[in-house]
């Protein structure tokens, strides 16, 4: 018997092994690096074993240009996205008609499964000052042609319309989702007390699906303060004099480009330190806020 | 009040209609630009429709970058990715939910944690890791380190512990070891999951960018997307070829979506609200 239990004992680890391993060798190994070697002297200072990077990060115009760009960005996007998201599902989840509500529910997605990439390239080709079609269109209501990816300015605007147009995808089908469970006898009974459509959206359906709006808002913070790619697709790698740099961005530049790893580790932490606050923000509000 | 009901589900219609088009738009004007002639990409008016069809520009986009090695890399690359997730994933799941050993709830909290950890943060010490093992411009650098995800593994592992006990059990009498049950018995349950798992791999993998960029240099190891942002500064203004080359990446994706979307489709729900 003892014998049979010190057996299953080892067996368990066996099946484990393999997630252990590359768990091990690649999250948690790597993130005891960061935050120790954060620490380390840094080629910019020469300081010595201590906080030397991370004051360093705090008196660099770029750190700091990076940080205030990201922080604009994930005030901006997750909140429009997430509110233009909810208009569409509450739309889209009050149609009658079942194969239309499908199909446009599949065309709305279309943008989370194709390659960011590519699409942030076609964004690049419908924001070109010259020939963008963007211009193009805003000619029509007397706007003058807008540069959009050269102009400091206007860099930040185009980043923001195209994060949100592809993040709208992902957002409209879980809230269309969420919208479409909840019971139907809620919605009878108002309409029974002749509520009115508005009344009906901020009563019932606002609260009943409170938490997945609140999931899919801190889902695209999240992301939002990782943003990278988007930014490298829609400006060909230029950052514009750091005017739509971001925190990942920096933290490959000094890593990538200047081979100095402890500043870059010290990045890294300050935006570990940024998410764990929103998750652990996150956790406080639905245990406590939002309604269920 | 009739009157007003219909202006109401006309307007609903309308508002619908324009999100769709906001939303296909792009991809049509891929489409679109990708057959123009170099001229007429450029042209003022722009126009809807290209004039005549330029199908050569997607033999030129494939001639001036190998698209075609970069489309078999990305292909490699996302079929191993998904094979070894989903191995991993119902290994570490099948011990967190039926095999009992020393610390499992630990390891297994341990895991849950991980998953707030942004991988960003990460790329520091595995770009050094993958340099040290020597793995620059491999296929397993490319895979290795993200064979093992924590949410894959949550997924299954409550499918897993939906099964009832007696079956376990009951095999066990049976003479099936545990190896045995779990290929033949729970992973056939588990079908559903599985195939969730795979999709989701599978448009991750698919369109990963940052990570591949930093492990690979040589050309013949690139995927897609970097193919395709390194095409980009090549291209210049040649905006009928850029559109070509996405049209390449993107088409692959969409035709497995016209074909897939409601299962992709509901994964993603079930992975999202569950993650």
């Amino acid at each position: 018997m003892l014998n049979n239990k010190g057996k299953k004992s080892y067996k368990g680890y066996l099946y484990l092994l393999p997630a252990l391993l590359v768990l091990s060798v690649f999250v948690f190994y790597p993130i005891i690096n960061a935050i120790v070697f954060s620490f380390d002297e840094t080629k910019a200072v020469g300081y010595v074993f201590g906080f030397g990077s991370y004051k360093y990060l705090f008196e660099d115009k770029r750190f700091l240009q990076s940080l205030v760009n990201t922080v604009i960005y994930a005030a901006v996007v997750p909140a429009l996205s997430v509110g233009l998201s909810l208009m569409i599902a509450n739309t889209l989840a009050n149609l009658k008609n079942e194969k239309l509500k499908g199909v446009f529910q599949s065309i709305y997605f279309l943008p989370y499964v194709t390659s960011l990439v590519a699409i942030g390239v076609v964004w690049s080709w419908l924001f070109n000052g010259q020939y963008g079609i963007i211009n193009y269109l805003l000619g029509f209501i007397g706007i003058d042609p807008i540069n959009w990816l050269s102009d400091p300015n206007w860099a930040m605007p185009a980043l923001i319309i195209f994060s949100v147009w592809k993040s709208l995808a992902f957002n409209t089908l879980i809230l269309t989702t969420g919208i479409a469970s909840i019971n139907p006898q809620y919605y009878q009974a108002a309409k029974i007390d002749q509520a009115t459509n508005s009344t009906i959206f901020r009563k019932i359906t606002i609260p009943l699906v409170s938490p997945i709006i609140l999931y899919t808002y801190i889902i695209s913070l999240i992301a939002g303060f990782k943003v990278y790619t988007e930014v490298f697709v829609l400006f060909n790698g230029r950052t514009l004099d750091g005017r739509v740099s971001t925190v990942v961005m920096y933290i490959i530049d000094r890593f990538y480009g200047d081979q100095d790893f402890p500043l870059a580790f010290a990045a890294a932490v300050v935006l570990l330190l940024i998410i764990l606050t929103v998750t652990f923000v996150q956790r406080t509000i639905a245990r406590n806020k939002v309604h269920y | 009040m009739e009157k007003k009901m219909n202006i109401k589900v006309a307007l609903k219609y309308f508002l619908l209609t324009l999100f769709a088009i906001v939303t296909l738009f792009p991809f049509y004007w891929m489409m679109a630009s990708s057959l123009k002639t170099a001229f007429e990409v450029i042209q003022t008016p722009p126009t809807l429709v290209p004039n005549e069809f330029m199908w050569e520009n997607y033999g030129i986009a494939l001639t001036m970058a190998p698209f075609a090695r970069y489309f078999i890399n990305t292909v490699i690359v996302t079929a191993l990715s998904i094979v070894s997730s989903v191995i991993v994933a119902i290994l570490a799941a099948f011990a967190f939910s039926h095999l009992e050993f020393k610390g499992r709830d630990f390891i297994f909290s341990l895991f849950l944690a991980s998953m707030m950890i942004p991988g960003e943060v990460l790329i520091i010490t595995n770009f050094k890791t993958i340099s040290a093992l020597r793995w620059m411009d491999t296929y397993q650098a490319l895979v290795v380190p993200y064979m093992a995800n924590v949410l894959y593994i949550y997924m299954l592992r409550e499918f897993f512990l939906k099964i009832p006990k007696q079956l376990y059990f009951a095999a066990k009498v049976d003479g099936a070891n545990d190896w045995k049950f779990l290929w033949k018995i729970m992973v056939p349950m588990a079908k559903g999951s599985i195939i969730t798992i795979c999709i989701l791999v599978g448009i991750n993998s698919w369109n990963s960018f940052l990570w591949p960029l930093l492990v690979t240099n040589k050309e013949e190891m690139r995927l897609l997307s970097n193919g395709l942002t390194a095409f980009q500064s090549d291209a210049g203004n040649r905006y009928e070829l850029l559109m070509a080359a996405s049209t390449i990446i993107t088409i692959p994706v969409m035709v497995a979506y016209i074909f897939l979307h409601k299962k992709i489709m509901n994964g993603i729900t079930v992975g999202g609200v569950k993650g």
